[in-house]
């Protein structure tokens, strides 16, 4: 009991600091770019949880989703291709490494020449950012299967598909799920990124506006929405992993104490 | 059942070759059991998996019931060494035993039969839910002898099977695979450098050379059929089996190639005593 209320305490002991502390150093700003958490949390409720919630942050989660479900799909389908065949390694890796130098913000110009500035620009630019590190995480996972457990995938006659799945994707997922995850916040991101530009709706959209019509609040409330966010994206991901990945956790546990 | 004809292996390496076994031939019949020891590095792993189809050899050729073996054949099972890493640990211990059942195709009910009956064989009928990491590690190769005899295969084949598990564990185990040689009676090839181990536990034991690998000798085990731990192990025969491996095994290169090689060291296009 006494060991739970620890752990609460240990995790909830510093946010509750720093909130108290901005709570109080603010309460009686008159400052205008510096208003009082009160007031910045009013606008989060009223504002980001009244009408925006539909109107920009759906918006966003949904160009998020699209890009980001993109990625992984196709990520991990070429990372395993990658990871499989020597021939297209060498033929891909150093057109893959150029294009991993780029920074995708700076191919937002680009995007917009080409695909406009609709939905369909954004999520290619979220999911052209977050496809590098969930595909070079899965063709490393790909390349680091056990020779052992390969060996006996094929005495047991365990060939094409059924050792994909069967062997490479679960011995290569450990890897995979930590791309998936740094790729998670490239995605984010990117997702407030696009919107900058050239949008009508959006979280960063929003925000940007908010802040060039002196609504100061409203845009300190935005910044915490997309904290917030970031934070709950990132516990259902971990929520997530670690049921995928409970057996690999428990490997790990049981070749430390050994 | 299983013939191994010639098999030479020579791996090509930047400017240099090895030769790691030169010239082997013996052949094993329908369910027997036999045992391969020789010295560490003498080319045993290199033999089990060109009879395994996972390696292909320079030379020669391994026939199982007179047909070729390229790739592996799809009557053969085979227990690796490392445990711990030729179980699936993403895959309970159920699950692993099944999967190459499910491979074959089986229906459900068969394949719930056999996978009862194999863990049951193996002392593990209560672990099946349970994780292979979640086992010790002779319980782990338990679970690895269990999904091989549930496959049903014509020939086992073992590499070193119990090489890393400790004494008393080894010792259920060489019972174990006993029992289990007499209850599915599978064709058994297996492989260890332990000559208490290959004498124990064979009918016959074949007794390899360091590399380049050849046949020293072919000896049958004379012991009686019913073997234990205890008196077996005491017995005056199981001593006088035991020094003549050891003998064999620790006989200078030199001697043997005169005495024991049918071909002479010296036509050899590598290698050889300097």
């Amino acid at each position: 009991m006494t060991d739970v209320l620890r752990r609460v305490g240990m995790t909830l002991g510093l946010p509750i600091v720093l909130f108290a502390a901005w709570w109080f150093a603010s309460a009686g700003s008159t400052d205008f770019f510096f208003p009082p958490l009160s007031r910045i949390l009013d606008s989060l409720v009223e504002e980001w949880f009244g009408p925006r919630l539909a109107a920009d942050v759906l918006p966003s989660l949904l160009r998020l989703t699209a890009g980001y479900l993109v990625a992984a799909v196709g990520s991990v389908a070429l990372g395993v291709l990658i990871g499989t065949s020597r021939t297209v390694r060498g033929l891909l890796e150093p057109v893959l490494e150029f294009f991993r130098a780029i920074p995708p913000p700076v191919l937002v110009p680009i995007f917009m020449l080409i695909f406009g500035i609709g939905d369909g620009m954004k999520i290619i630019v979220i999911a052209f950012g977050c496809m590098w590190p969930i595909l070079l995480n899965t063709v490393e996972g790909v390349r680091a299967v056990d020779s052992v457990l390969s060996d006996t995938a094929r005495t047991y006659g365990i060939t094409g598909a059924a050792r994909l799945r069967r062997l490479v994707l679960p011995s290569a997922s450990p890897q995979i799920f930590a791309g998936l995850r740094q790729g998670l916040s490239v995605a984010i991101i990117l997702m407030v990124i696009s919107e900058l530009f050239a949008a009508e709706n959006g979280l960063g959209f929003a925000v940007v506006q908010a802040q060039r019509s002196f609504a100061i609040a409203e845009t300190w409330a935005g910044v915490l929405m997309l904290g917030l966010l970031g934070f709950l994206l990132a516990l259902l991901f971990r929520v997530v992993e670690n049921r995928q990945l409970a057996w690999y956790h428990g490997l790990r546990r049981a070749q430390r104490s050994s | 059942m299983l013939d191994v004809r010639g098999i030479k292996k020579v791996y090509e390496g930047k400017g240099r070759t090895v030769e790691a076994v030169r010239d082997l031939t013996f052949s094993v019949d329908q369910g027997e059991l036999v045992c391969i020891v020789g010295p560490s590095g003498s080319g045993k792993t290199t033999l089990l998996k060109i009879m395994s189809g996972l390696l292909s050899p320079t030379e020669g050729e391994v026939l199982i019931e007179g047909k070729k073996v390229d790739g592996p054949p799809p009557g053969m099972a085979v227990v690796f060494q490392e445990y711990g890493r030729s179980l699936f640990p993403w895959m309970t211990v159920r699950e692993n035993v099944e999967l190459p059942l499910k491979q074959k195709k089986l229906p459900a009910d068969r394949r719930r039969q056999l996978i009862d009956d194999s863990l049951a064989a193996v002392g593990l009928a209560e672990a099946h839910t349970a994780y292979p990491w979640q086992l010790s590690g002779g319980m782990q190769q338990r679970v690895a002898i269990a999904r091989a005899v549930a496959y049903e295969p014509q020939v086992l084949l073992m590499d070193e099977p119990f090489a890393a598990v400790d004494a008393q564990t080894r010792a259920d185990l060489e019972d174990l695979i006993r029992d289990l040689w007499h209850k599915f009676r599978v064709t058994t090839l297996f492989v260890t450098h332990d000559i208490d181990e290959a004498v124990y536990l064979g009918q016959r034991v074949l007794i390899l050379s360091s590399s380049p690998t050849v046949v020293r000798q072919d000896l049958a085990i004379d012991l009686p059929d019913a073997r234990d731990q205890l008196t077996t192990r005491s017995s005056p025969r199981f001593a006088e089996l035991r020094a003549q491996v050891y003998s064999q095994i620790h006989r200078p290169k030199e001697e043997s190639a005169t005495a024991g090689a049918s071909r002479p060291l010296a036509a050899g296009p590598s290698g050889g005593p300097a």
